[in-house]
């Protein structure tokens, strides 16, 4: 594990029954870098998310983070070593406000035990105004004000992804995964996504680890990419490079003969 | 219709938003103060009742409606908390030590009652629940030496330190003061990360793991803090009604407490003294109403039990958020009209889809 | 208790009366099982709609004075045709509301059960016998004595077990029902009737638990708190696993062994709590029963 890797990853396998869902993975997320892992439906890139935020438990392998090794961890322990995420199928808490679901995001810097709760002391109120104030900042960044006081289950799709986005960005992760964070989303929609990415870099610090479809994106603001399919790492490099591999390119397409097949002919 | 323009967080995080919510609950609390003076005992007795059960629906709340965690047994911790506060009334101890351990008895019984809900979930801890129910209860039989089983244990006087007193209106007073406590309590914990996190459990537990919400330990809390309300409520319904047996903290108890939450509103600190007041006004409204029923039906047992069922299952049909929720309709309508749409608030219709991979 | 033949066969005698005790959890169980498979809903109402399947046998042989006979087979039809209409009426307009409702709703069911029958003069307020034709015989087989009921028990079980197997394996309607349960929009794509389907579940759990209630009324007696017993189907699901046919009447078998011979050896108070200190053990260590499936959301 080189010096400058936040996250590292070192032949991590998983099988549910028969199926080997992700097999002998290894890669390095450098600090304040865009890695987004890329290829098609049922390669196993979700779960290596689910793995590294430690969802699904590893049949091999480790995982480090910052030095430390996170494969023992339990989902809320990575949450409280910095590491933060979204879903990809929303996992919103439906019956709350958009305010109520970014203030649990600030869960892992809360303030009290549950006797000073009970009585709601001073301090505790100090602390829920210190919480609101971070939060109202996350909601200046992504434009959510119109929408602080509505409740989940009555805003529209686009606006829930934002709302995803900005809960795991209240947590101030060193690390945050998004997963396929613009399906759904419509082209301006995914215009803002990558100005959002590029700033949560930018500004936050944040390393951000990704799984994308949309290739127009992941070549905008990733630094380096990863290409699965079954489960194998296929391609591991910056965007152009893995974009042309063609192991990959057969992932997508099929074999290379039919691809030249499709290939205009120059004029 | 009021709007609220906010200027700081305190006018979000504090109990009363506005100066309409001081003006009607202060009326409230007034007229609850003064009901003793006013009213004759039996309806500050039944007053007292409402808000002894108001209490126990308080924990159920907390417990199921608001963190989602189904408890069917519920009425054991009640059991737990009167035997509790009967065994140590009869040892002489102060009221409100007694109290305090009952709570304390109850809320580890509730704790160890929530250790399934570390391992299972949904329907499988429900059933669990129910296993303790039937559990502590047949050990409230078989522990004659200290419940007297079956033929039942008398209570003692409420004991303040030497004063020792029989009086409704004492009696009233002092639950008057301890519902309010608890509601406050309640309320606190919902706006501070605690309650936060009961929300998150009942909503999606994955992403509120994934938010750092440990869930071994909240669950635990949610039981014991329930089942501590319970065991108040259990203490103080022991008071009340002087003598107790087991079959007073069993299954028909249990489901006449999850009548209480369902009726009175899931996810509602009002739903718990709404459905309360259902419960305990019902057989006084049915009492009333024998007089203008032909014998065949207003003289039977069984005409409770047939409202209880029809009323409930009116509910859960036409009205899923319950009283309270049928309440901020009305509100709402009001707030609105003549603007509000029909289909506002109406529910979504989601196809079945099993998560079971057989 | 009275010793006959000495300990083992006393042992035996227990078993066997556990196994019969066991068929009854077991058949509640089916029913309870056939609904949370063919519509993931809870049925809090089964042992009510065993407690009125025995109600409705005894009105019919008692008071209407139709031969037993005809008397079971009426009851069955009667029953089956309520748990259509129950379904109809009031559990599909709810379909897809949360769990707990339909849990309440079932649970308001049975209030209004319990109630309606106890308003029955006479008939719905003391214990009452139902008269059956093998009524006090009994079987001796070695030291053994069994009673008839008992054996009646356990033979209608297992053909009521057949019968169910070969319809979901062999018959159209089967394969329709677990369909209709695994995936209910890609089920309506198929031209599958789920409403009607739903409708004939319920009416079969009816139809089981109406068996189980005439089933036992010889055994115990009948009276409106009769449901209750039917609580312990609860256990006997998780043991044998919740969504498993076969599961059920295994659960409810080992339940009722457990229990019978909790009573037998060990001292009071234990028999009543067996079948909880069961299912409470089972969840800790294997939370899907012995024939369950596993589940897993996927995020």
């Amino acid at each position: 594990m080189s010096a400058n890797a936040l996250l590292s990853v070192e032949n991590l396998s998983v099988r549910f029954g028969g199926l080997a869902a992700v097999s002998d993975i290894s890669f390095d997320v450098q600090r304040r870098e865009v890695f987004t892992l890329i290829g098609p439906n049922g390669a196993g890139k979700t779960t290596v998310l689910n793995l590294i935020s430690r969802i699904y438990h590893p049949s091999a392998g480790n995982i480090h983070f910052d030095g430390h090794r996170i494969t023992g961890l339990k989902p809320d322990g990575v949450a409280r070593l910095g590491i933060a995420r979204t879903f990809q199928n929303i996992e919103l808490f439906q019956h709350a406000s958009v305010l109520q679901n970014l203030l649990i995001g600030r869960h892992t810097r809360r303030y009290g035990n549950f006797w000073q709760h009970l009585f709601f002391t001073p301090a505790v109120r100090e602390a829920e105004h210190a919480a609101r104030a971070k939060v109202e900042e996350i909601i200046d960044l992504l434009e959510l004000q119109h929408y602080r006081d509505t409740i989940i289950a009555g805003l529209p799709y686009g606006v829930r992804k934002v709302v995803e986005l900005a809960r795991a960005l209240c947590v101030e992760p060193r690390l945050l995964l998004l997963d396929e964070p613009s399906s759904g989303l419509n082209a301006e929609e995914t215009n803002d996504l990558a100005f959002w990415i590029d700033d949560i870099r930018e500004e936050l610090g944040t390393t951000i680890l990704m799984v994308e479809h949309d290739m127009t994106l992941v070549s905008r603001v990733s630094d380096r990419v990863l290409a699965m399919n079954h489960g194998e790492l296929v391609a591991l490099g910056s965007p152009d490079e893995v974009k042309s591999h063609p192991g990959v390119i057969e992932a997508y397409l099929g074999s290379g003969r039919e691809v030249s097949a499709l290939r205009r002919p120059k004029r | 219709m009021r709007f609220i323009f906010k200027t700081s967080y305190d006018q979000d995080i504090r109990l009363a938003k506005h100066s309409g919510h001081v003006f009607w609950y202060g009326l409230l609390l007034a007229a609850l103060a003064l009901a003793p003076f006013v009213l004759p005992v039996f309806w500050s007795s039944l007053i007292t009742m409402v808000m002894i059960y108001g209490i126990v629906g308080l924990g159920l709340m907390l417990l199921s409606g608001f963190t989602g965690l189904f408890s069917i047994g519920h009425a054991a911790f009640m059991g737990v908390g009167a035997y509790m506060q009967a065994v140590l009334t009869a040892l002489g101890w102060p009221f409100p030590i007694a109290l305090l351990c009952s709570m304390g008895a109850a809320a580890i019984v509730g704790a160890v009652v929530g250790l399934p809900a570390l391992r299972v979930r949904g329907l499988y801890l429900a059933i669990a629940t129910l296993a303790f129910a039937f559990i502590v209860e047949e050990v409230l039989v078989r522990w004659e030496s200290v419940t007297g089983g079956n033929r039942g244990l008398a209570v003692g006087m409420i004991n303040l330190f030497g004063w020792k007193t029989s009086s409704p209106t004492v009696f009233y007073y002092i639950c008057m003061v301890l519902a309010l406590l608890a509601t406050l309590g309640a309320l606190n914990l919902l706006r501070s990360p605690t309650g936060r996190a009961f929300v998150a459990i009942r909503d999606s537990e994955v992403s509120a793991q994934s938010m750092g919400v440990t869930l071994a330990y909240y669950k635990t809390l949610s039981f014991a803090v329930s089942a501590a309300l319970a065991g108040l409520g259990g203490a103080l319904s022991a008071h009340m009604l002087r003598f107790i047996t087991p079959d007073q903290f069993g299954i028909v108890q249990s489901i006449d407490l999850l009548l209480i939450v369902m009726i009175g509103g899931l996810g509602s600190v009002h739903g718990a003294f709404f459905g309360s007041i259902f419960l305990i006004l019902t057989p006084q409204a049915i009492a009333l109403a024998k007089g203008f029923l032909p014998p065949a039906i207003g003289q039977t047992v069984g005409l409770q039990s047939v409202v209880y069922g029809l009323v409930l299952m009116a509910f859960v049909l036409f009205e899923p958020t319950g009283i309270y929720g049928r309440w901020m309709k009305i509100r709402i309508w009001f707030a609105l009209a003549p603007l509000y749409r029909r289909g506002l608030l109406k529910r979504q219709r989601s196809f079945q889809k099993t998560d079971r991979l057989a | 208790m009275a010793q006959a033949g000495g300990d083992g066969v006393h042992f035996l005698q227990q078993v066997i009366n556990g196994i019969a005790q066991g068929c009854i959890y077991g058949l509640i169980a089916i029913g309870f099982v056939l609904i949370y498979k063919a519509t993931e809903t809870v049925s809090f109402v089964q042992g009510e709609l065993m407690m009125l399947g025995a109600f409705l046998g005894l009105v019919l042989i008692t008071v209407l004075g139709i031969p037993y006979w005809l008397a079971i087979p009426s009851t069955l039809l009667a029953m089956v045709a309520f748990g259509i209409l129950l379904e109809r009426v009031a559990i599909s307009p709810i379909l897809g509301e949360p769990t707990f409702s339909i849990v309440m709703l079932t649970l308001g069911i049975g209030y209004v059960a319990r109630g309606a029958v106890m308003m029955v003069p006479q008939l719905g307020t003391e214990l009452q016998v139902l008269p059956v034709p093998y009524r006090d015989q009994s079987v001796v087989f070695g030291g053994l004595i069994i009673g008839v009921e008992r054996l009646v028990v356990l033979a209608a079980t297992a053909l009521l077990c057949l019968l169910l197997f070969l319809m979901f394996r062999f018959t159209r309607i089967g394969i329709a029902m677990q369909a209709a349960s695994q995936n209910q929009a890609a089920a309506y794509y198929m031209g599958i009737p789920v409403r009607r389907l739903n409708g004939l579940v319920w009416g079969m759990a009816s139809g089981v638990a109406a068996i189980a209630g005439l089933l036992l009324a010889p055994i115990v007696m009948i009276d409106s708190n009769m449901g209750f017993i039917g609580l312990k189907a609860f256990p006997a699901a998780v043991v044998g696993g919740m969504a498993s046919l076969p599961g059920a009447v295994v659960g409810g078998v080992i339940i009722g062994v457990i229990e019978s011979l909790a009573g037998y050896t060990l001292p009071e108070g234990f028999k009543d709590v067996a079948a909880y200190v069961v299912v409470l053990i089972m969840l800790m260590i294997r939370p899907n029963g012995l024939f369950g499936d596993q589940v897993r959301k996927k995020v």
